[in-house]
């Protein structure tokens, strides 16, 4: 009996891996930012689906049951780690029935890895902080040499599953990478005339962009990371901002904007909705166009107001 | 990736090695034995040459201790990693142990690290688990506690009570299972709230749990008092679920999904030992059975339906060979824009459940349900009502009735305050009319919510 059954599970998963040869890979990412450059590395070896919308709260995901059948049938899911999907990946994944996936199993890949981590924090941390991250910022995908560095992983990763396709990612790996060093010119480029400018955000989502670009944060509409604006700090930040003659705000598209909008009508300042995902608005298609959108609204709104 | 890294790793405790071996032979100014060829022409040489591998030692340690770092925080949750001072004039033995990140260690004087002695941070000795805690199970507290103001002659809960406070232990155990575990204190004492295990890699899309558990019948059943949009529970848990605990037993669960290119679909088998709120046990085969099937559609990028039907059966209290069959429907619409969704959603639900119990000499057959919305309008504050309607188990033709509605604020994710002003109609005695009110606050790892 036990024979038997170890020959059925051996002849599924030879079945499973004759069939990952003829047919794309299924790359499932927890974020659309993800998913863009697994596409690029992967190109029409692999198939991608984001569970996470770009103009959605990616702390805030509902673990969907229709997720669980996405995870259930993936060749490899791709998460941003950090603790962003702490909150609603580790059900799905439990749910999923795909051993491969589970966090130590061999087709999950944590895209941070190799990443440029920032605020990661240092001494005593309580939640008194707000919803901080222990293990550093999460948002670490908005820096272009973070880009390359997630690509580079997923290159790595897919060559793993797929040995016989090894050379072609190699291949789309390096067109990338090479395309992403032309477009890091243009964009950095579009905001040399910027470096220090002074900026306040909604969440802690930025400081990759801010730090590849050289933008000077100076403050935040959340008095703490995940608690929402309060009158009092808000009157601070107005002070601060006027002090600091602040122009620009940036903030998410999944934030209100009533508490932007004010603060920008005493201080003069300008709200910028940024994207901080491929996804967040309709022209960012990918994650290309995710510096296009963002850096050419940044840009112009500096310009506009003349912020220093 | 995995490949470099190890490679790092091998290379880092390599260059930790000889630098170990290196260091205190250079101190004594014994010629290396290894680098005999070296010494003969130049010391200084030798001590630059040391420099820099030290130098190059300390970038990877710097880098290892802080890699180690996140993974210790991003394992332990918020959990600092503990210090202990480390034995003063202990040699470091080889191999290096993991370094604990810096932030742990002890800086020594600089000047001690021109005599060749320890320099940076000292691994902690005394401690020898002070890596292995990564490997502490997730830990989480919540406080549950209640307050009741009104009248209720029927049904009379306590004006003020530390209704509960659930001590949540979850961690994966190996590579083919994870466990959870909630242990609840209460005014009654302490018990096994839950307590399973989850079998994640089982072949042919199964997913078994193995424990104590909640039965998985309809919603409510189902889940921790502190995930319920009300204070109380519906009273047709009270009625024909055996109360707030409802149907939670030791047993075995199984479920499958059913691949369908339509909707998620899922069917669930469970056997219990046969002793909770409404079966009772009295002989090993006088096991409970559960099945349920439920199915879940999206019906827009932020519209859902999730509907189940849940049956049960098993022997009850009232003689050794009668039983208690149940049936339960239930039907939950989520309505949550994804733009918005930290500041908007909807969630209506009912269930409507049968239960028939057999007397001996006769049956009951009673009907219970509940319907209920919550609407969340504002980035911390929800508001929501309740319709309640529900016979008794033990006799059908008294049915008990209720309204409510509630309040809800977050201060934070971590803690809630809720209010509910509740009227009872009981088929027997006064009604009640009541004002509760509740504070829960969570402590401890980020426990991921079930949908």
């Amino acid at each position: 009996m036990k024979k038997m059954i170890v020959a059925a599970i051996a002849a599924v998963s030879l079945l499973g891996s004759a069939n990952a040869f003829a047919a794309p890979l299924k790359v499932v990412s927890t974020t659309q930012d993800l998913g863009s450059i697994a596409k690029e590395v992967g190109g029409d070896k692999v198939t991608v689906d984001a569970l996470a919308q770009g103009y959605q709260d990616p702390h805030f995901v509902e673990a969907k049951p229709s997720f669980i059948l996405k995870l259930h049938s993936a060749d490899l899911l791709i998460a941003v780690g950090r603790e962003l999907e702490i909150g609603w990946l580790p059900p799905l994944v439990n749910q999923s029935r795909n051993t491969r996936i589970q966090p130590n199993g061999d087709r999950y890949l944590d895209a941070s890895q190799t990443a440029k981590i920032l605020e990661i924090p240092t001494g005593q941390l309580t939640r008194a902080m707000g919803d901080v991250h222990p293990s550093g910022n999460p948002h670490y995908w908005l820096s272009p040499d973070n880009g390359r560095r997630i690509a580079q992983l997923i290159q790595k990763k897919l060559s793993e599953i797929s040995p016989a396709d090894a050379p072609y990612f190699a291949q789309r790996y390096a067109d990338f990478d090479r395309r992403l060093a032309e477009s890091e010119k243009r964009w950095t480029a579009t905001m040399a005339p910027f470096k220090g400018v002074k900026v306040v955000t909604y969440h802690r989502s930025w400081p990759n962009f801010t730090d590849a670009f050289g933008l000077d944060v100076v403050g935040y509409v959340e008095p703490k990371p995940g608690i929402p604006p309060s009158p009092s700090h808000t009157l601070d930040l107005i002070q601060e901002m006027k002090r600091q003659q602040v122009k620009i705000i940036m903030v998410e598209p999944y934030f209100d904007r009533k508490t932007p909008d004010a603060i920008a009508r005493e201080t003069g300042a300008q709200v910028v909705v940024l994207a901080p995902s491929v996804g967040g608005e309709k022209e960012v298609t990918d994650y290309f166009k995710l510096f296009d959108y963002n850096t050419n609204l940044v840009a112009n709104a500096i310009k506009q107001t003349g912020a220093k | 990736m995995a490949m470099c890294l190890s490679v790092r790793r091998a290379a880092c405790s390599g260059l930790a090695l000889c630098t170990l071996m290196a260091t205190p032979l250079f101190a004594q100014n014994v010629p290396v034995p290894a680098a005999s060829a070296a010494a003969s022409q130049d010391p200084q040489q030798i001590r630059r040459e040391l420099d820099r591998l030290r130098q190059e030692f300390e970038a990877i340690r710097d880098s290892y201790g802080a890699r180690l770092a996140a993974l210790e925080s991003r394992l332990g949750g918020a959990a600092a990693p503990a210090a202990t001072p480390p034995a003063a004039g202990e040699a470091p033995a080889a191999p290096v142990p993991p370094q604990p990140p810096q932030a742990a260690g002890v800086d020594v004087p600089s000047g001690a690290a021109g005599a060749g002695g320890p320099q940076g941070a000292l691994p902690v000795y005394g401690n020898t688990g002070a890596s292995s805690k990564v490997f502490n199970p997730d830990m989480a507290v919540i406080g549950n506690f209640l307050g009741a103001t009104g009248s209720n002659r029927v049904q009379p809960a306590p004006a003020l009570e530390m209704h509960e406070a659930e001590v949540t232990f979850q961690a994966v155990v190996d590579p083919y299972a994870r466990a959870d575990l909630f242990l609840t204190a209460s005014p009654t004492g302490a018990e096994i709230e839950e307590g399973f295990l989850t079998l994640t890699s089982l072949p042919g899309g199964l997913l078994a749990k193995v424990g104590k558990m909640k039965q998985q019948f309809g919603k409510v059943n189902t889940m921790h008092a502190h995930t319920l949009p009300w204070v109380d529970v519906p009273i047709v848990m009270n009625n024909l679920l055996g109360g707030e605990e409802g149907l939670n037993d030791s047993g075995i669960s199984v479920s499958k999904l059913l691949l369908n290119p339509f909707f998620f679909l899922e069917a669930t088998g469970e056997v219990y030992q046969g002793d909770s709120g409404v079966f009772k046990t009295y002989k090993r085969s006088d096991v409970s059975w559960l099945g349920r099937l439920r199915g879940y559609r999206d019906l827009t990028e932020g519209t859902n339906l999730d509907i189940g039907a849940s049956f049960a059966t098993g022997h009850n209290d009232v003689w050794p060979d009668t039983t208690t069959k149940l049936f339960g429907v239930d039907a939950t619409l989520r309505y949550r824009p994804l733009r918005r969704a930290i500041y908007h959603r909807f969630m209506g639900r009912t269930e409507l459940i049968w239960s028939r119990k057999w007397h001996g000499d006769g049956d009951q057959a009673a009907f219970g349900m509940y319907a209920s919305g919550e609407y969340q309008f504002a980035q911390r504050w929800f508001a929501g009502g309740r319709y309640d309607r529900s016979g008794r188990a033990d006799d059908a033709s008294l049915i008990d009735k209720g309204g409510s509605f509630i309040v809800t604020f977050w201060p934070s994710e971590f803690s809630q305050i809720r209010g509910q002003l509740r009227r009872t109609d009981y088929a027997i005695g006064r009604p009640a009319n009541e004002a509760l009110f509740q504070f829960l606050f969570s402590i401890g790892a980020h426990g991921a919510h079930v949908f």
